[in-house]
């Protein structure tokens, strides 16, 4: 038999504190997510980045809009605000513009759902990414609208059920990356929830680049999407997500579609230098005011 | 703010203009908008004048954009406005309801024009009144002015302003397209222009409560990276901006924020009395109504009938007791509107049944012809 080896437990120290403590609201946790939800990971993998990126508390912002992922920004420490059902990111766009006059180069980090931000919110997302805001957006993408108890959603595979789709759906759902992509963002990337390191280093890029960046995190909603679609555990989600995640880094973001049972593509799809809404505010109206 | 940044002296401009040029006097440094008629002045004149000023200007994707792209500016920090007609003030009714519930303040204007929906789009109306008052969901008290002249859409943007800050809430300026696009001269002297600052919290981040109200049930407001880690929801919540969703901290929240307005009332309520005492008929007018009035009121007088007019310059909330007083001396009262009944019916719920209360309707598109109000006065009068 083969000998695992482990870890030894870590000593338990009394008063203590957690590396990242500090990034939490810790007086409002246990937060209210399910077991087997992604938004947890998620949550850490933010907090992770934070640290990754010595970021002070005070030198970031976070909006979130409704739904089990507007919850984010209740549980986090910097200044957080949960606005209304899809407004994230126009309030943030708001906050991050008057910002830059008080706190030049602070950073606003929108962390929301697929629903909130891609249906009710869409035309807000192509329009932010359009100017190239200084925005970076954190969309977990469980597939369906988890707080109201698994209604379908504008990125529900194709014939997955919900509890507005008893049959299975019959409209075809957005391919996130190449939304994003094509609506201007100059960094789109996608992982799951399985993929921790690689998703804590891709939101480590998103906020540390200038610009509108996007990360597609796929996250298990067992609770309300896995159990009507196979998939009845967080675990089972996992799995799947080991079995049918394939990296590969700057792909066409046409070919990230996700159709349930195949092989669908993880990584960074975009990552390239363009000139952001302040640089080309300064570039035309600051230079000819100047003149 | 340096004076500078202020069009000071005499000048010939549109109501509209004139509003924009109120907000830069008030502090306001972030425009976000949308384009509409008949406000698209004020769009303009911002999207020329802020960024001379270290100002940003915004032109969002709609309605529901702007609205959102203001609360979001004055959490970073910066007094902020925006500006519609009625398609635009329906769907800025959501997050009028989130600047209220987080205490946002922040200015609105609607240059009123005749709906429903797309209704008229370049010609007056006053028919978005109760829609000011009722238009977001849930209970909550409004703050509204009604400009009758360029001069006042000046003064009254920078008084909305500073009871926004004051009350910490949205404050409306409901304009309409006659007021909007009249030109007159309007005077601009920045040693008589007061600002009522952002109040600030006091204490150290570890004891500041951000949804404790003070002594007057408002709280100091702690913005963006200065420190106080604020949470802001539009969920329920308690002193501390957390969730709370419980009956005790709805009935607690929701009655500090009604009677934040409520028990300072006075310090908004501004009326304007013309030769109400003695008088048999008195005209409650609001906006571009009471200048049609007036030439009503004069007839009136020339036919020796005993009238007096009592114009609401603040629209909400609703001088109820002047009202109230007003109708136990009188024959009866006559309130012209530019819809077909709209703030009568807060005059009827003031008047009491005391005396007779008369509308005198008109869908919109163009003004009353005084002749119309004169047979309002005659009739009650007689």
């Amino acid at each position: 038999m083969k000998r695992v080896q482990t870890k030894p437990a870590p000593e338990i120290v009394q008063d203590a504190h957690h590396p990242l403590e500090h990034y939490f609201r810790t007086e409002r946790l246990p937060h209210i997510w399910c077991p087997g939800c992604g938004l947890g990971t998620a949550m850490s993998c933010l907090a992770a980045a934070f640290g990754e990126l010595n970021l002070d508390v005070d030198d970031v912002s976070v909006v979130s809009g409704i739904g089990c992922s507007g919850r984010l920004a209740g549980y986090m420490r910097p200044d957080s605000y949960h606005t209304t059902h899809g407004r994230a990111l126009p309030f943030a766009t708001g906050l991050r513009v008057a910002l830059e006059k008080i706190k030049p180069g602070n950073k606003v980090v929108v962390f929301s759902g697929d629903g909130d931000l891609f249906s009710i919110g869409g035309n807000h997302f192509i329009h932010a990414a359009r100017r190239n805001i200084d925005i970076t957006v954190l969309c977990v993408n469980n597939f369906n609208y988890g707080m109201t108890g698994g209604q379908i959603g504008p990125t529900t595979p194709l014939g997955s059920r919900g509890t507005t789709a008893p049959y299975g759906t019959f409209e075809h759902p957005f391919n996130l990356p190449y939304l994003a992509a094509s609506s201007g963002a100059p960094y789109v990337a996608r992982w799951t929830t399985m993929h921790v390191h690689r998703l804590q280093r891709a939101m480590v890029e998103a906020i540390s680049r200038h610009g509108f960046t996007f990360v597609e995190i796929i996250a298990p909603c067992p609770t309300n999407y896995g159990r009507r679609n196979g998939l009845p555990t967080g675990l089972d989600e996992m799995r799947y997500y080991r079995d049918k995640a394939v990296i590969k880094n700057f792909a066409d973001p046409k070919d990230a579609e996700i159709i349930p049972g195949e092989e669908f593509i993880v990584g960074t799809f975009v990552d390239k230098e363009k000139p952001d809404y302040f640089e080309i505010y300064d570039k035309f109206v600051n230079e000819h005011l100047r003149s | 703010m340096s004076a500078n940044e202020i069009l000071a002296g005499e000048h010939f401009l549109n109501g509209d203009v004139a509003c924009a040029e109120g907000a830069i006097a008030a502090g306001c440094r972030l425009f976000a908008g949308y384009p509409i008629t008949p406000q698209s002045e004020i769009t303009e004149r911002m999207a020329y004048r802020l960024p001379k000023i270290g100002g940003d200007f915004l032109q969002m994707e709609d309605e529901l954009a702007s609205i959102a792209a203001i609360l979001g500016a004055a959490w970073g920090g910066m007094k902020a406005m925006t500006a519609t007609s009625g398609p635009g003030f329906s769907l800025m009714m959501e997050n009028i309801g989130l600047g209220i519930m987080t205490e946002t303040p922040c200015v609105i204007v609607d240059v009123q024009r005749g709906g429903p929906s797309t209704g008229l789009p370049t010609a007056t109306s006053q028919g978005d009144m109760m829609q000011a008052r009722w238009g977001t969901h849930g209970d909550h008290e409004i703050i509204a002015y009604a400009p009758a002249s360029p001069q006042e859409m000046f003064d009254l943007t920078i008084k909305a302003f500073n009871q926004s800050e004051r009350f910490r809430q949205p404050v409306l300026i409901m304009t309409d397209e006659v007021v909007g696009h009249m030109m007159e001269r309007v005077v601009i002297d920045p040693d008589k222009i007061e600002i009522y600052p952002r109040r600030k919290p006091t204490v150290p981040y570890e004891q500041f409560l951000p949804f404790k109200g003070g002594s007057d049930l408002v709280p100091a407001m702690a913005c963006a990276g200065e420190g106080y880690r604020v949470h802001v929801t539009g969920l329920t919540h308690d002193e501390r901006g957390y969730p709370d969703l419980s009956v005790d901290s709805q009935h607690r929240l929701i009655t500090r924020l009604l009677d934040k307005i409520r028990k300072n009332a006075d310090e908004i309520i501004e009326l304007e009395e013309e030769n109400v005492h003695g008088a048999d008929v008195v005209l409650v007018t609001y906006g571009i109504t009471a200048r049609t009035s007036l030439r009503a009121m004069e007839l009136a007088q020339g036919k020796g009938i005993k009238v007096g007019m009592l114009r609401l310059i603040s629209v909400w909330p609703f001088p109820t007791a002047a009202v109230h007083a007003i109708a136990g001396e009188v024959k009866g009262i006559v309130v012209p509107e530019l819809n077909m009944g709209q703030m009568v019916r807060e005059v009827e719920r003031a008047a009491a049944g005391q005396t007779r209360v008369r509308l005198v309707p008109h869908a919109g598109g163009g003004l009353h012809r005084p002749e119309d109000i004169l047979a309002a006065i005659e009739e009650v009068a007689r």
